[in-house]
């Protein structure tokens, strides 16, 4: 019997997070045989899609509202592999389990070995987890740039008022916000927001 | 430490005993925090429920049944033990099919009823080359046994004279603007927002069809019902919470609460409406009906187990599970007016119920001999057909 290549379907709105998980998926599996994957964006006719697909295994976001839609697609489905949520079968809770905290859902075709499921599962917990930790690092890399930004603006405040020099604008600001326990920004940001108030303005 | 409990929801005018629960006090004055939880699909609500991410969930009243046999997904024992509404639930059909029926039945009323409705769209499906698509929200959902009710009553096979698709509430309205669907069985307020803007025209009320209808209920898994001193605390405050969202005095603050963000994000004044028992039908038509929607009254949070077997004899009469006596008790034994009255006192009386729009009653008792009434039925299969 010709073995042919286990073909995965991603049905993810967003493309950099798909992309992330078709790489992962297609790395992962390279020891185990050939797998194909292939990513559908957008719910536009999907189960013809879908059926022209015949994927085993499809991986789609937990909070997917087309997931209603495809459950009772494949419920009247007709045909002959008809995909079952994931799941489905007991004896592996502590992967589901995994897998709904990352926040995806699979539905899987009968007849597919366990530990080939649950393999894609592991990698596509874990590129779930990649791609939320990009998004918080890429947050905090934009607070860090707006703190910078506001301290700046307050520093120019400060060395307007008191004709002072930057670096004790900066002195000042930190012990003013040690005093008060409180982070530096934040007292960056009241003091800009009085200064705008009493149309004192710094440098912008 | 104060008590959490979790409870997931989706957005429907038919939260609002969970919504009143929370923001009138009535969970604080029990001594918990009652945390809602809103779910994009009721697929997501059940995952939450099954995995234990909460504790209890406003459940379409088939899910539980559903759950309970194990009939498309895990099986998981569950239970009722409160009723969080009945009525609601309204069909809808696009702008232009509507004067399409009209043309053929001449006015079509709210007083002629879901009958002449059914017949005069059987009429226009008949003339069309293409079936009919229309939306409902679940496989196991009482919108889409009343829709398929409505339609087979018409002469409508369901399986095979239209298509039926599920699509959250929150998109219906949407699909029905891009022409993906013809017309659609939603909770409100998804009804009253495709008639204000002009979409579509509400043929048939679920108070209508089958008056003061379970529809949503609280859903726990066994191992919560199994705290008795939790279900009972929560059990009083949904109780108080009911009887507060019947009452016409509070239908103004309830309407706003529901309207914001966190809950439906859609506009007040058609919930408030529909509260007051008045529905926007589209077409100049308008319905009066002091229980469209209700929550407290006639015995209304008391879960009997005939509505359990009601849901159970649609999965039957449409091939969803196969027939079998230990499946119906299975269903029946989901909702619990033990585990109701455990925690509250037993209502004095529980009213009669009003006849279906058919006048076809329903019998637990023989269910073979109820579903041998119905022309319109599809096999279930056990073996999927290639």
């Amino acid at each position: 019997m010709i073995q042919r290549p286990l073909r995965i379907l991603i049905i993810d709105e967003n493309a950099v997070r798909a992309a992330i998980l078709e790489e992962g998926l297609r790395v992962a599996n390279v020891d185990e045989g050939a797998v194909q994957v292939h990513h559908i964006r957008d719910m536009v006719n999907l189960l013809p899609r879908i059926v022209a697909l015949d994927p085993d295994v499809i991986l789609i976001d937990l909070e997917n509202p087309s997931r209603d839609t495809l459950e009772q697609m494949f419920h009247v489905s007709r045909s002959a592999r008809r995909p079952i949520a994931m799941f489905v079968d007991k004896s592996d809770s502590a992967t589901v389990q995994a897998a709904i905290d990352a926040g995806v859902s699979a539905y899987v075709v009968d007849g597919l070995r366990k530990e080939r499921v649950r393999s894609i599962l592991d990698v596509t917990i874990s590129r779930f987890h990649a791609f939320d930790r990009l998004q918080s690092e890429l947050r905090e890399a934009k607070s860090a740039l707006e703190d910078r930004k506001i301290i700046d603006q307050a520093k120019g405040i400060l060395m307007k008022q008191r004709g002072c020099s930057e670096d004790d604008a900066y002195v000042l600001l930190r012990r003013t916000a040690m005093n008060q326990n409180r982070k530096i920004a934040e007292l960056a940001r009241s003091l800009v927001a009085a200064a705008a108030l009493l149309s004192l303005g710094g440098e912008q | 430490m104060t008590d959490r409990i979790l409870a997931a929801f989706v957005p429907l005018v038919d939260c609002a005993v969970l919504v009143a629960a929370r923001e009138q006090g009535f969970a604080a004055a029990e001594g918990f925090d009652l945390e809602l939880v809103k779910e994009p699909s009721w697929a997501s609500l059940r995952d939450h429920l099954c995995l234990g991410h909460v504790d209890c969930a406003h459940a379409l009243a088939p899910l539980p049944v559903a759950l309970s046999l194990g009939v498309g997904y895990l099986q998981v024992d569950c239970a009722a033990p409160f009723v969080l509404s009945r009525g609601g639930n309204a069909i809808t059909v696009a702008a232009r099919l509507f004067d399409a029926m009209q043309a053929f039945a001449g006015e079509l009323t709210f007083a002629k009823g879901p009958a002449a409705a059914g017949r005069a769209l059987a009429a226009v499906a008949r003339r069309r080359p293409a079936p009919l698509t229309f939306g409902m929200v679940f496989p196991f959902s009482n919108h889409n046994f009343d829709l398929r009710y409505w339609l087979a009553s018409a002469g409508l096979h369901p399986d095979r004279d239209v298509r039926l698709v599920a699509i959250p509430p929150p998109l219906m309205v949407e699909t029905l603007r891009a022409g993906l669907v013809d017309g659609f069985c939603v909770g409100e307020p998804w009804n009253s927002l495709a008639v204000t803007q002009g979409l579509g025209c509400i043929v048939a009320t679920q108070s209508q069809l089958f008056p003061r209808a379970v529809e949503k209920v609280l859903v726990v898994r066994t191992a919560f019902a199994s705290a008795p001193e939790r279900m009972a605390k929560l059990l009083r405050a949904l109780s108080a919470a009911a009887a507060w969202a019947d009452n016409p005095r509070n239908h103004s603050r309830l309407a706003e609460c529901l309207a914001r963000p966190e809950y439906l994000g859609a506009p007040a004044e058609p919930i408030e409406a529909l509260l007051r028992g008045r529905l926007q039908l589209g077409g100049g038509r308008e319905a009066h009906d002091p229980d469209l929607i209700f929550f407290h009254r006639y015995a209304a949070n008391l879960p009997d187990a005939a509505d359990a077997q009601w849901a159970y004899a649609q999965m039957v009469r449409w091939g969803q599970v196969a027939a079998s006596t230990e499946g119906q008790a299975r269903a029946a034994h989901t909702f619990r007016s033990d585990l109701y009255e455990r925690s509250l006192p037993a209502p004095p009386s529980v009213p009669l119920r009003p006849p279906a729009f058919d006048r076809i009653e329903f019998g637990a008792g023989d269910l073979r001999a109820y579903l041998d009434q119905f022309d319109v039925q599809t096999p279930f299969q056990d073996t999927v057909a290639t």
